[in-house]
C-alpha cells in the first residue's frame, strides 16, 4: 500500500509515494539519493543515520518515512550554506575529528542538535551528547575538540550560525 | 618537529571536505539502472551437513531474479585464496558459497538470492529451505586439539592448520639455572573489528570489462585473485575501492562475497549489489585475536630475565582466510618485546574451530605478543617485589645494540626504549603517583598504575598470500601545467595519506600541497600495488612516493639546466622556479619546465619526454616502532568499576610527517586496545551460536566510555627508508591493552588478584574480589 507523503528536507519540499515499511533513512538514501546519511547497523545502536526531525536528532533507521510526513528534516547535506561550511563542519575539519568519515555525518548532526540546546557544553556534556553515535576510528578525542571549536565559533557569531537557517 | 615546510607540519586533511559535506561515495551509495540486490542465506548451525536445499518457493517470490547454491558456484567459480603459504600448512579450499555440503560455522554462506530490490531479496531468502543434519561441533581451540574432537575438514584429517616454532639459545638450561619462574595462561578473547561501514560489493559487467566496487583495503590483490575465482583474464577486471568506512584489518581479505557478486554480475548481465548487514558483519566478516597463550618467564633474583617459553594456540575459526596463519605467527616472532632475552622458545599452533574465521585485526599478532610479555614482566616484578619500571629497565635492549636480532628472528632496526619510558614517567610524575597510591590504599581506595613498554613490527606485506613482496608502488606525475598527480598502490581508508603523500611531494618538489592530488584504490588508474594494512602505508607507500618525487625532481632539474644552458649541478630550486646559482636573472618557472617536458622539442639529447615517474619501493628491512603507555585507574572494590584517572602515551614512530594525523591514529588505536581490556569480547555458547551478535551485546565504546589521552613522543628515525618513518596505525592498540590490564591488576594487588580474564568487566572484578575477600 502506498502512502503519499510530503517532507521538507534541507528546506526543499519532497513529495513521494512510499510503502508503509520504508524507513526514513531509505527514503533519504534510495528515493531522494541523499546518500550522505549512512547506515551502520540494524539495531539502532550506531547513530550513523542521525538526522534532525523537527530540529531534534533522531536515528533515521528507526523512523518510518510516513512519520516524517508534513515535517522538516535536516541532513548533513543541509549543513553547509552557499558553499560556506557550518561551524560544526569546520570544527571537524580543523580538529581532525574524522578519519574514515563514515560516522561523521551522523556525528555532526548529533553535535549540531546538542549545540542548539546547549551552546556552551562542557567536555562531559559533549561526550554525553554524542554518546548515541559510535566512531570506530577517532577515539572521540578530536570529535570532542571539534564540537568545542564549533561551540566557540557559534557563540562568537550566533547570527551567522543560526538565524539564517530558520 | 617540523622537518620542512611540508613534512612534519600540522596540515588539515585534503580528504575532509567531501566527507563532511556528505558527498563522499561509499559502496552502498552506488546505484545503477537495472541493478539487482543480493541477500545471502547463512548457516544457523556451527557444524552440519546439508541434506538438501529447496529453492522453489524463493524462486517464485516477487522480484526474484536468481537463486544460487553451491552447485551454481561449483559450475562457475574457482577457489578463493587461503593464506600465506606457511611451511606444512594444511588449508582447506574456500569458495563463495559452501560447495561440499558441510557448513562449518554460524554464518557460513549456503545460498544467494538475487532480486530487484533489497527488501525482495531479503524476503525471498527466508523462503529458501535448507535441511541440515547437525554435527558435533568444537568451539574451543584446545578442545579441537584433543583426540576424538570433531574434525572440521575431513580431507585434512586434523584440526591443526600449522605448527611453527621460533626461538634460539638454550631455554631448558636457562630455566634450570633461574632463581624464579613466573607462569601465566592468557586468553586473548576474540574481538569484532566492527568498522562502522560494513562490507559491500557492487559489480557490473559491461563492454567486456568486469568492474567491482568493494569496500576493501587491498583492491589490487582482489583484482588478481578474482581472476581465478571468476575465471576471467585479469586485464578484464577493474577493481575500485571507493570511500571505505574503516577496515582495521577486517577488509584486508578476499571474501567470498566479492567473488559471488562478481560471478552473479557476469552470469546475469546486470549490475549486482550486496551490502552486508551489521548482523552479518558480526558472523561473516573476520574476527580478531582468539589466542590462548601459555607463558613462562625465568629470571634471576636481580630481575634479569634468563629465558622465555611461549605456547600459543590460535583459534583460526573454520577456514584460513587471506592472512589467517600470518597473525599468530607474528606473536611468535615478536614475543620477546623490548627485552634482551637470550633464550626464548615459542611454539605457535593454528587450530580450526567451528567459528567465524579469524584474521588480521588492528595489531594482528603483535598485541598478543606485547600483552604476554608485558603481563609476564609485571608478574615477575611482583614475584621479586621490584618496581615494574625497574624490571623493564634492567632488561631493555640498550640503544647501542641496534640493529638487534631477537632469538625469535626479528631484527629490530632502531630504538631507545628507556627514553620513551622516562618521558612517560616524568610526565606522569611516577614517584608522586606511587606515593598517592600508598596513601589512598590506607583509605581503602585502590589506585592502579599500569605500564606497557612495547615494540612492534610494521611494513609487513612479504607474504605469498599477497603480491609476494614487501614493496609498494607510486607514480608522481607532473602534469603539463605544473600540477601534480600522485598514484599510490596503497589504499587508505581514513588514515589520511591523500594529505601526507601530498606533503611528501610538496617537500621534494617544492610545489604547494594544494597543487598535489593523490589517487588510490582504482586498479585502472593506479599501477599494481599492495594496499593499506600493517602500518605500512607511510613507511613503504610513502617512501615509494618519496623516491618517485626525487626522480621527477632530478629530471626537472636536467630539463631546466638544458633550457638555461647550464650544468644540472648549478641549478637551485625553490619549487616555483629553477635558477642558475649565482645568476638570479637566469631562471625558469617550474610550470614551464613541466610544459617543456611534454612539448619535448628542447629536451636534453636522448631524454624521454614527460615528467612522470613510477617507482616500486622495496624497503631494506622491516621497521620497529615502540613506546611506553602508562595508565592510571581507580578501581571501586564494591562495584568492580574501573575509572580512568590518566592515560599517557609516548610513542616513537620515527619521523612524524603530520602530527595531527599521527595523534588521530594513536587516539583511535588506544581506544581499540583499551576496549579489549575492559569492554569488548566475543562470546559463543557451547553450540557455536554467537551471543554477542549486535552492538547491544558487543560493547564498542561510546564517547562516554573512554577518557582523553595525553600524548607525547620521542623520535628515533628508521634507517631503512628515506622518510625515517616507522608507521603508527597500530601502536596505540598494541600499547593500550597491557597498560590498562596492568593498571587494573596493580590496583587489585592488595587483594592478591594476579590475573583477570579480559574484558575485565565490573562483574569480573567484583567476583574476583569476592573470592579474595579475606585480604580486605
Ligand atoms: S543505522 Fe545504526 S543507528 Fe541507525
Ligand atoms: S571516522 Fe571512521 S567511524 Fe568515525
Amino acid at each position: 500500500m502506498g502512502h503519499r507523503i510530503s517532507v521538507t528536507i534541507n528546506g526543499t519540499v519532497h513529495e513521494a509515494e512510499v510503502e508503509s515499511r520504508l524507513l526514513l533513512v531509505h527514503f533519504l538514501r534510495e528515493v531522494l539519493g541523499l546518500t550522505g546519511t549512512h547506515i551502520g547497523c540494524d539495531t539502532t545502536n550506531c547513530g550513523a543515520c542521525t538526522v534532525l526531525l523537527q530540529g531534534r536528532a533522531v536515528k533515521s533507521c528507526t523512523v518510518l518515512a510516513v512519520q516524517a510526513d508534513g515535517r522538516e528534516v535536516m541532513t548533513v547535506e543541509g549543513l553547509a550554506r552557499n558553499g560556506q561550511l557550518h561551524p560544526v563542519q569546520e570544527g571537524f575539519f580543523e580538529k581532525h575529528g574524522l578519519q574514515c568519515g563514515f560516522c561523521t555525518p551522523g556525528m555532526m548532526m548529533s553535535a549540531y542538535a546538542l549545540l542548539q540546546q546547549n551552546p556552551n557544553p562542557s567536555e562531559g556534556e559533549i561526550r554525553w551528547g554524542i554518546s548515541g553515535n559510535l566512531c570506530r576510528c577517532t577515539g572521540y578525542v578530536n570529535i570532542v575538540e571539534a564540537v568545542k571549536y564549533a561551540a566557540e565559533k557559534m557563540r562568537a557569531t550566533p547570527a551567522a550560525a543560526e538565524l539564517e537557517r530558520s | 618537529m617540523v622537518i620542512s615546510h611540508a613534512l612534519g607540519a600540522r596540515i588539515k586533511r585534503r580528504e575532509d571536505p567531501r566527507l563532511i559535506t556528505g558527498r563522499a561515495i561509499y559502496v552502498d551509495d552506488l546505484n545503477f539502472a537495472g541493478m539487482v540486490h543480493v541477500a545471502i542465506v547463512r548457516s544457523p548451525h556451527a557444524h552440519a551437513t546439508i541434506r538438501s536445499i529447496d529453492t522453489t518457493a524463493a524462486r517464485r517470490a516477487p522480484g526474484v531474479v536468481a537463486v544460487w547454491t553451491g552447485e551454481d558456484v561449483k559450475a562457475r567459480c574457482g577457489p578463493l585464496p587461503v593464506g600465506p603459504r606457511i611451511k606444512e600448512m594444511k588449508a582447506p579450499k574456500r569458495f563463495p558459497l559452501v560447495i561440499d555440503g558441510v557448513v562449518r560455522h554460524v554464518g557460513d554462506p549456503v545460498a544467494a538470492v538475487v532480486a530487484t530490490t533489497m527488501d525482495a531479496a531479503r524476503d525471498a531468502s527466508d523462503l529458501v529451505e535448507v535441511d541440515y543434519e547437525p554435527l558435533p561441533s568444537v568451539q574451543d581451540p584446545e578442545a579441537a586439539l584433543e583426540p576424538g574432537a570433531p574434525i572440521l575438514h575431513q580431507d585434512l584429517g586434523t584440526n591443526v592448520c600449522f605448527r611453527m616454532t621460533y626461538g634460539g639459545g638454550n631455554v631448558e638450561e636457562a630455566f634450570a639455572g633461574a632463581d624464579v619462574v613466573v607462569k601465566t595462561r592468557i586468553v586473548q578473547q576474540r574481538l569484532i573489528p566492527a568498522a562502522m561501514e560494513t562490507r559491500g560489493v557492487v559489480a557490473q559487467y559491461k563492454g567486456g570489462e568486469l568492474t567491482v566496487w568493494t569496500s576493501t583495503q587491498i583492491p589490487h590483490v582482489v583484482k588478481t585473485t578474482l581472476a581465478e575465482t571468476v575465471r576471467l583474464p585479469e586485464h578484464e577486471i577493474h577493481v575500485i575501492a571507493p570511500e571505505v568506512g574503516g577496515g582495521f584489518g577486517s577488509k584486508l581479505d578476499v571474501y567470498g562475497e566479492e567473488g559471488l557478486v562478481a560471478a552473479l554480475a557476469l552470469a546475469l548481465g546486470r549490475p549486482v549489489k550486496w551490502i552486508e548487514s551489521r548482523r552479518e558483519n558480526f558472523i561473516a566478516t573476520i574476527h580478531g585475536r582468539g589466542q590462548i597463550d601459555y607463558v613462562e618467564l625465568a629470571a634471576h633474583h636481580d630481575g634479569t630475565v634468563a629465558g622465555l617459553r611461549v605456547r600459543a594456540i590460535a583459534d583460526l575459526g573454520a577456514y584460513s582466510q587471506l592472512l589467517t596463519p600470518g597473525v599468530p605467527t607474528n606473536t611468535g616472532l615478536m614475543c620477546c618485546g623490548c627485552y634482551r632475552i637470550p633464550n626464548a622458545h615459542a611454539e605457535v599452533i593454528g587450530v580450526f574451530t567451528n567459528r567465524t574465521p579469524t584474521d588480521a585485526y588492528r595489531g594482528a599478532g603483535r598485541p598478543e605478543a606485547t600483552f604476554l610479555i608485558e603481563r609476564a614482566m609485571d608478574l615477575l616484578a611482583a614475584e621479586l617485589k621490584m618496581d615494574p619500571v625497574e624490571v623493564r629497565r634492567k632488561n631493555f635492549i640498550p640503544p647501542a645494540a641496534f640493529p638487534y636480532k631477537t632469538p625469535t628472528g626479528a631484527v629490530y632496526d632502531s630504538g631507545n626504549y628507556e627514553r620513551a619510558l622516562d618521558k612517560a614517567l616524568e610526565r606522569a610524575d611516577y614517584r608522586a603517583l606511587r606515593d598517592e597510591q600508598a596513601k589512598l590504599r590506607k583509605q581503602g581506595r585502590y589506585l592502579g598504575i599500569g605500564i606497557a613498554t612495547y615494540v612492534e613490527i610494521t611494513g609487513l606485506g612479504a607474504v605469498a598470500g599477497l603480491s609476494g613482496g614487501n614493496w609498494e608502488s607510486a607514480t608522481v606525475r607532473v602534469e603539463p601545467t605544473g600540477k601534480v598527480t600522485v598514484l599510490t598502490g596503497t589504499s587508505p581508508h581514513g588514515q589520511g595519506e591523500e594529505t601526507t603523500f601530498a606533503q611528501i611531494v610538496s617537500d621534494r618538489l617544492g610545489v604547494p600541497v594544494e597543487d598535489v592530488v593523490v589517487l588510490h584504490g582504482d586498479t585502472r588508474a593506479v599501477p599494481h600495488g599492495v594496499g593499506t594494512f600493517g602500518s605500512r602505508t607511510t613507511p613503504v607507500g610513502g617512501s615509494a612516493v618519496y623516491v618517485a618525487a626525487e626522480k621527477v625532481k632530478d629530471k626537472a632539474v636536467q630539463i631546466a639546466a638544458h633550457l638555461l644552458e647550464a650544468a644540472p649541478a648549478d641549478i637551485s630550486t625553490d619549487g616555483a622556479r629553477f635558477t642558475v646559482r649565482g645568476s638570479p636573472e637566469r631562471s625558469v618557472e617550474f610550470k614551464d619546465v613541466a610544459r617543456m617536458a611534454y612539448k619535448a622539442y628542447k629536451l636534453p639529447a636522448g631524454m624521454e619526454p614527460g615528467l612522470d615517474v613510477t617507482h616500486f619501493f622495496v624497503p631494506k628491512e622491516r621497521v620497529f616502532p615502540f613506546g611506553t603507555h602508562l595508565c592510571v585507574v581507580e578501581v571501586d572494590p564494591d562495584t568492580g568499576e574501573v575509572t580512568f584517572r590518566r592515560y599517557i602515551a609516548v610513542d616513537d614512530c620515527g619521523n612524524i610527517l603530520n602530527p595531527l594525523l599521527v595523534a588521530g591514529q594513536i587516539h583511535g588505536g588506544i581506544v581499540q586496545g583499551l576496549a579489549q581490556a575492559i569492554y569488548e569480547g566475543v562470546t559463543y555458547d557451547d553450540e557455536g551460536q554467537l551471543l554477542t551478535g549486535t552492538f547491544a551485546e558487543y560493547v564498542v565504546p561510546q564517547a562516554t566510555d573512554v577518557p582523553a589521552f595525553e600524548l607525547d613522543h620521542t623520535v628515533t628515525p628508521s634507517p631503512h627508508n628515506p622518510l625515517g618513518a616507522k608507521g603508527v596505525g597500530e601502536a596505540g592498540t598494541i600499547g593500550a591493552t597491557p597498560a590498562v590490564v596492568n593498571a587494573i591488576l596493580d590496583a587489585l594487588a592488595p587483594f592478591g588478584v594476579k590475573d583477570l580474564q579480559m574484558p575485565i568487566t565490573p562483574r569480573r572484578v567484583w567476583e574476583a574480589l569476592e573470592g579474595n575477600s579475606a585480604s580486605r
